[in-house]
C-alpha cells in the first residue's frame, strides 16, 4: 500500500520541482487524404485531422486532473507534407495553402503546435520536396502553429549536400520573413541527420511513414526533479551520482509512461513510445544546464561538461527504458539554449560558446537548438553549421538537429525575446571564416564505413 | 477497483478533518485509510478512499475540495492511486 511519505515526494516532484508530462503528441497519418486535386486534399487533411484528433486537448485536460500532474502541451504530428502534396502540389505556393490547411487544423482542435510540414531528402530530392522546402519561409510565416522540419541526412545514406545548401538558405529567407517577429519562423524550423519517425517533440515531430494510422506518443520531462535529487548527494563519487540520476530518471519516466498508457486507452489509439528527455522550459529550476552544474561544474562550458552530459544523458536512458514499455524518439537531454535559464547564463558569462554545444551534441540529442547567431551571417555559413551537425549524427549513428535563429538586425551582445516556453536568447558569436566553396561543391557525401571505429 | 488518494498540507486548524469528512459522507465517498502527521504545527495528512460509488465526477470532486481547502485555509489535492503506485513501485 502507498505511504504519506511516498505520496509527499511525487506531490512535492509537481509542486516545486516542476515535474510535468512535457507533451501528448497524438500522430496521424495523412496519406490517405491523397489526391491530385488541391482543393479535395486540403480537405480531406483538415476533415482527417479534426476527426481524428478532436478529443485529445479534452482528454489531456481530464488525465490531468485526475493523476494531479500537469501535461504542459497536446500536440499532433502528421505524415511529412511533400510525401501527401506531391500529386496536388506543382508550386511552392500550393503547399503553402496545405499549410494554412494544418493551421487551421492545429486551431480548431486547439492543440499549440502540429509538425510534419516536412520532407525527408536525406539521399535524393524530389521536384516536390524541393517545392515544399522552397515553400517553407512562406508557409511558416504566414501561419502560427505548424512546424516544419526536413531530414538531410542519415548513417545509412551519407549526406545530402545538395540539400544542406539549399537549408542554410531556407532558414535564412524565414529569418527574413518573420523579420518583424524575432525571425521567429526559424524556430519552427529543424533540418535533422536520422530524424527519428516517431518523436513527440517540437519543432521536430512528424509522423513517420512506418507508423500505423495513429498514434499516441508523449514526451517527459523533469530537469528540476533530477537536480534537486542532486542535491541530495553533493560530493559524493559517481557512482552514488549515476543511481540517483538512474532512480529519478525511473520516476519521472513512469508519469509518463501511465500518461501515454491513459491518453491511449480514452482516446482509442495505440500507445507508441515514451521519449526519455530531459526537456528544460525557461523557468528557474527547469534547467539541464543546472543539472550539469550541481554535479560540479563552476558553469556549463567549463571543462567536464561533455563528460557530464554524457553521465546524465546515459543514466536517464538506464533508468527510463525500465520503466517504459517502448522508448523512442529523441530521447536525450536537449540544449535549447534560450529556452533554458542556466544556458542563457552561461552565454552571458562567456562560459558557453557554439563551438562547445557543438561538442557537447556529440554525447546527446539532439543537436544545436534554440541558439540565436547574428542576422548577417551568411547562408553559406548556416549550411556549414548545418553540414557539421550532420557529420557528427551520421558517423555517430545517432539523432542530430539544428535550429538556429540568424534575427535579422541584431547582432552579437543583443537579446532576442521569443516569449512562452521559446524563451529568450543573446545572440552568439559564430566563427567568421567561410565555407562557401565546400557548401557549393554539390552532390551528396557518402555513408560512411561501419567498421575501423575510431 | 481504483482508490483515489486525498492529501491535505497546511496550518494546523480545528476541524479539518470533520469538514473534509463531512463532505466525503454527503457524496458517498468511503474512507478506507487514513495516515496523519503534525511537523511544527503543519498538518499533513493522506487518505486513501473508495470514489466509485460517488455521483460526483472525479473532476468536480477535485475542483471542489480544492473549494473546501482554500475555505479553511489549507491545500488538498484529489488523485487516482495509480500514479504514486507507478512511481514507487515496480
Amino acid at each position: 500500500m502507498i505511504n504519506i511519505f511516498e505520496v509527499n515526494e511525487t506531490n512535492k516532484m509537481i509542486e516545486q520541482e516542476k515535474l510535468d508530462v512535457r507533451t501528448i503528441t497524438m500522430g496521424i497519418s495523412l496519406l490517405d487524404c491523397c489526391d491530385s486535386d488541391l482543393d479535395t486534399l486540403n480537405q480531406n487533411i483538415y476533415d482527417k485531422i479534426t476527426r481524428v484528433a478532436k478529443d485529445l486537448v479534452s482528454v489531456g485536460r481530464d488525465i490531468e486532473v485526475e493523476y494531479g500532474i500537469p501535461i504542459v502541451n497536446k500536440r499532433i504530428s502528421v505524415t511529412p507534407i511533400a510525401l501527401v502534396g506531391g500529386r496536388a502540389c506543382s508550386s511552392p505556393e500550393d503547399f503553402v495553402t496545405i499549410a494554412m490547411t494544418l493551421d487551421k487544423a492545429a486551431k480548431k482542435t486547439e492543440v499549440n503546435f502540429l509538425g510534419g510540414y516536412s520532407a525527408l531528402v536525406s539521399k535524393g530530392m524530389t521536384k516536390t520536396d524541393e517545392h515544399l522546402i522552397r515553400s517553407i519561409p512562406m508557409a511558416l510565416s504566414s501561419t502560427e502553429r505548424v512546424c516544419s522540419s526536413v531530414n538531410i541526412g542519415s548513417t545509412k545514406t551519407g549526406i545530402n549536400m545538395d540539400a544542406v545548401k539549399l537549408m542554410g538558405e531556407t532558414v535564412k529567407e524565414t529569418a527574413e520573413a518573420t523579420r518583424e517577429n524575432s525571425s521567429l519562423g526559424c524556430a519552427k524550423l529543424v533540418v535533422f541527420c536520422n530524424a527519428p519517425d516517431d518523436n513527440p517533440f517540437m519543432a521536430g515531430a512528424f509522423h513517420g511513414v512506418t507508423e500505423g494510422d495513429a498514434v499516441i506518443n508523449v514526451g517527459v520531462s523533469g530537469p528540476g526533479v533530477v537536480k534537486r535529487a542532486l542535491e541530495g548527494v553533493r560530493g559524493e563519487n559517481f557512482e552514488v551520482l549515476c543511481e540517483t540520476v538512474k532512480k529519478t530518471a525511473f520516476k519521472v519516466t513512469r508519469a509518463g509512461q501511465l500518461v501515454a498508457q491513459e491518453a491511449s486507452e480514452r482516446l482509442g489509439i495505440p500507445f507508441g513510445i515514451v521519449d526519455l528527455s530531459l526537456a528544460p522550459t525557461p523557468s528557474v529550476g527547469d534547467s539541464v544546464a543546472e543539472i550539469l552544474e550541481e554535479m560540479g561544474l563552476e558553469s556549463v562550458g567549463a571543462p567536464g561538461t561533455t563528460a557530464a552530459l554524457a553521465l546524465l544523458n546515459d543514466q536517464v536512458k538506464k533508468g527510463g527504458v525500465m520503466a517504459s514499455s517502448f522508448v523512442g524518439g529523441l530521447s536525450g537531454a536537449f540544449l535549447p539554449v534560450s529556452e533554458d535559464q542556466g544556458m542563457i547564463d552561461a552565454v552571458n558569462r562567456g562560459a558557453l560558446t557554439i563551438e562547445k554545444l557543438e561538442a557537447m551534441t556529440c554525447v546527446c540529442s539532439v543537436g544545436l537548438d534554440m541558439i540565436a547567431i547574428p542576422g548577417n551571417t551568411s547562408a553559406a555559413t548556416i549550411s556549414g553549421i548545418i553540414a557539421d551537425e550532420a557529420a557528427i549524427g551520421m558517423i555517430n549513428q545517432k539523432t542530430t538537429a539544428v535550429r538556429l535563429i540568424p534575427v535579422i538586425g541584431k547582432d552579437v551582445g543583443d537579446t532576442v525575446e521569443f516569449g512562452g516556453l521559446l524563451g529568450y536568447a543573446p545572440v552568439q558569436r559564430v566563427n567568421p571564416f567561410g565555407c562557401e566553396a565546400f557548401i557549393n561543391r554539390g552532390g551528396r557525401i557518402p555513408a560512411p564505413i561501419h567498421s575501423f571505429k575510431n | 477497483m481504483k482508490k483515489t488518494i486525498i492529501t491535505v498540507v497546511g496550518k494546523d486548524a480545528v476541524g479539518i478533518i470533520a469538514t473534509l469528512c463531512t463532505y466525503l459522507a454527503d457524496n458517498q465517498i468511503n474512507v478506507e485509510d487514513i495516515s496523519q502527521t503534525i511537523v511544527q504545527g503543519y498538518f499533513n495528512m493522506m487518505m486513501i478512499v473508495d470514489a466509485n460509488s460517488s455521483s460526483k465526477s472525479f473532476g468536480e470532486m477535485v475542483r471542489e475540495l480544492e473549494h473546501i481547502g482554500d475555505e479553511i485555509g489549507v491545500k488538498i489535492r484529489c488523485q487516482h492511486e495509480d500514479i504514486f503506485n507507478k512511481m514507487h513501485r515496480i
